[in-house]
């Protein structure tokens, strides 16, 4: 489907980093995303910060999903805010879900991470989140590209 | 024929079940409409308003059931059951290093656990070191990182492991793990006819549900059988396999699917065994399951009920098995960690007592309850005793265990175990048309199932056609509380630090030739297509590490990575 670049679609990458194999939740979401009209990009297991920092630059996404269910998301987070910094797509809005404690919650937030969703969060108000964080940031920082 | 009505009662009771549903039920329905029109299993299996003798269909009692220790086994698999012997309380437990891990073994048996259950890190599971880069920051996090032998050593301090039976879930690394296991009893001086115990080896379900593959599918099932046909000839009381339905329940599917993919994967596994020339009765006793308790209860009950008498089938028909104790299916249970959320976390206790009590009479051999932490972190000591102590209440005050099977003869219990067991049958007909599990694997077909499968379950979430208490029903803002729940704490970052300097110290002081020769004849038997277990035992002794034996047989047998789709 060809849009014009101003009216695209909302461009999705849902990643798997590190070893953790949990991808129902990834898989679920990439999907139920697609079906609300978003473009997903899914990386597939067993990825590294670069490569999930690559694809994001390379695909041209809007937001970056993060699924997590192995307990290392402090680190994830603080390792992938800062190459995204580094390599100068510090502007691609990052969310989290999964196993997260709820007392970790505001501390990604405050690392910068945008939006933390826990199991049990409906598809619909993911969904009405990332649209809001998308259009905030193409509001906030356009990127002059294509 | 033993059907337990005659013609002329079962038409008598047509006749007052017409008369029923004609003169009584219409009146009722009108002043009480029911709240669904069709209300379904977990799985989906449609249900009636009432079961009666009717729906038991060419029901032959002793064809059916007979009795418990006999074929068919639907009742279990012991004539005595719980009334001699209590399910094993194995609680999967394993965190950080392999020190905090031996506490907390301890910490178990005091309480009064019966069996280990050892739970690896992610690191550990795919069988990389932990100085890898993929493993960076999850050291100790998801379960205990043991990477050399001198680490499970540690693990098993002041443990004998010729008292204890251990379970290792453990898959792709299996070969290695075994060898650290047997190495560590061995030095306690336990002979190997007195080490007991489970260890995974379930290659097939890790490309369906758990994905900690490290192989391509067909070299992973060979040197999964590898272990399987060395454990017995070597360890007479070890089980070589836990032929699972767990992961691919909790990746999302029904329990027919779980049934049904787990017995085509144990067929897959039986099949390749034969084909080394082992006899049947040889091998099958050591073979051992698996399965997830959800919350649905009848309908896990009739899955564990249909999953005896069909493994008893396919082991005397299609096998040939000669020895009852080769037609037992003996399983595990694990309660579904799917099936708890963080949102008011305290009621995920009454869900595990649930679903325990659904494992319990459904005939389990071993138990784990998770605790209600677990979607958060690995659980806490506090957690993990109330976990424990709910199957002790369900073994000592409930009275469950006093009487065999003792929900056998419901009208609806054996007509939901029928109803199972037709499904899973058409299941397993289309994976044999395929070529067996393998072939399906590789083609992608048990995965596209499970991912359907739990597709449809969400939706039915969000379109609350399923309740979930506390997540699409009877939500709450969560309170202060739920901040203050006592989670796990321990220095991850000091784990990591102190594991990685352990395993460099260990490559360090070895002796460099001896290993070297080592890790060289075991990549040279792999190529041979040998059994690369004795290798692997001989490697692990020389202090090669869990990554270096790794390494060598992904030299030989390439690696596998599923094709990112959704």
């Amino acid at each position: 489907m060809q849009s014009p670049r101003t009216t695209r679609r909302i461009k999705v990458l849902v990643a798997k980093v590190g070893l953790d194999g949990h991808d129902r939740g990834a898989k679920v979401i990439a999907r139920a995303l697609r079906d609300a009209g978003f473009e997903v990009v899914y990386t597939g297991l067993r990825q590294t910060i670069d490569q999930v920092v690559a694809a994001a630059i390379q695909e041209d996404v809007d937001i970056i999903g993060i699924n997590q269910h192995e307990g290392s998301h402090f680190h994830i987070a603080r390792k992938l805010l800062q190459k995204l910094e580094e390599s100068g797509a510090g502007d691609i809005p990052v969310v989290m879900g999964g196993s997260i404690p709820l007392v970790d919650v505001e501390p990604l937030r405050a690392m910068g991470v945008k939006e933390v969703f826990l199991p049990g969060t409906p598809i619909a108000e993911i969904v009405k989140r990332l649209e809001e964080i998308a259009s905030e940031r193409k509001h906030l920082a356009p990127r002059a590209k294509g | 024929m033993a059907d337990l009505y005659s013609e002329e009662a079962k038409e008598e009771i047509r006749r007052a079940l017409k008369k029923w549903e004609e003169q009584v039920l219409p009146e009722w329905l009108s002043r009480m409409p029911e709240r669904e029109e069709q209300f379904t299993t977990l799985s989906g299996i449609p249900l009636k308003r009432i079961y009666t003798p009717l729906d038991l269909k060419d029901h032959d009692y002793l064809q059916k059931l007979g009795f418990p220790g006999e074929y068919p086994f639907t009742r279990g698999i012991h004539a005595t059951m719980y009334r001699a012997r209590l399910w094993t309380m194995r609680m999967f437990s394993g965190f950080g290093g392999p020190e905090e891990t031996n506490e907390r073994l301890k910490m178990l048996i005091r309480a009064g656990e019966t069996g280990l259950s050892l739970a690896f890190d992610n690191a550990t599971l795919v069988g990389v070191d932990p100085d890898d880069p993929l493993a960076e920051g999850s050291i100790g996090i998801v379960g205990v990182s043991v990477p050399t032998l001198v680490d499970m050593e540690v693990v098993f301090k002041d443990i004998n492991l010729g008292e204890v039976t251990t379970n290792m879930t453990i898959n792709p690394p299996a070969p290695v793990l075994l060898s650290f296991y047997v190495t560590v009893a061995e030095r306690q001086g336990v002979p190997y006819d007195k080490i007991g115990g489970t260890i995974q080896n379930d290659p097939l379900k890790e490309f369906i549900a758990q994905k900690t593959y490290v192989f391509p599918p067909e070299a992973a099932v060979k040197i999964a059988v590898d272990v399987m046909e060395w454990s017995v000839k070597n360890l007479p009381k070890w089980n070589p396999v836990s032929i699972s339905g767990y992961h691919i329940r909790e990746a999302g599917a029904t329990a027919v699917q779980e049934l049904a993919f787990t017995l085509a994967d144990g067929i897959e596994y039986v099949r390749q065994l034969r084909a080394r020339g082992m006899d049947i009765d040889e091998f099958a006793p050591r073979l051992s399951f698996f399965f997830d308790s959800h919350i649905n209860f009848f309908e896990e009950i009739a899955k564990f009920r249909a999953a005896r008498r069909m493994w008893a089938k396919i082991m005397k028909e299609w096998f040939g098995a000669r020895k009852p104790r080769s037609m037992w299916m003996r399983f595990h249970v694990q309660t579904a960690g799917c099936s708890l959320y963080p949102q008011q976390p305290w009621i995920n206790i009454v869900r595990t007592a649930i679903e325990a009590l659904a494992a319990v009479l459904g005939g389990c051999q071993s138990l784990h309850t998770n605790s209600f932490d677990e979607p958060f972190r690995v659980p806490s000591e506090f957690a993990a005793k109330i976990a424990l102590r709910t199957q002790q209440i369900i073994a000592h005050e409930t009275g469950v265990a006093d009487v065999i099977d003792p929900l056998a003869g419901s009208y609806f219990v054996e007509w939901l175990t029928d109803e199972v067991e037709e499904r899973a049958w058409k299941y397993i007909d289309k994976i044999e048309r395929m070529g067996g599990m393998l072939e399906a694997v590789k083609k992608g077909f048990p995965q596209r199932e499970v991912e359907e499968a739990s597709y449809r379950f969400q939706k039915e979430v969000e379109e609350k056609k399923r309740i979930i208490v506390g997540v699409n029903e009877y939500r709450e803002e969560e309170s202060e509380d739920v901040r203050k729940v006592p989670l796990l704490e321990f220095d991850q970052q000091e784990v990591e630090r102190r594991q990685i300097e352990r395993v460099r110290k260990v490559r360090a002081s070895r002796d460099q030739e001896r290993w070297s020769r080592a890790l060289e004849e075991l990549e040279r038997a792999a190529e041979r297509g040998e059994n690369v277990v004795p290798y692997v035992l001989r490697a692990v002794k020389a202090y090669a590490t869990l990554g270096e034996i790794m390494g060598a047989l992904k030299r030989v047998y390439g690696t596998y990575a599923e094709p990112p789709y959704y």
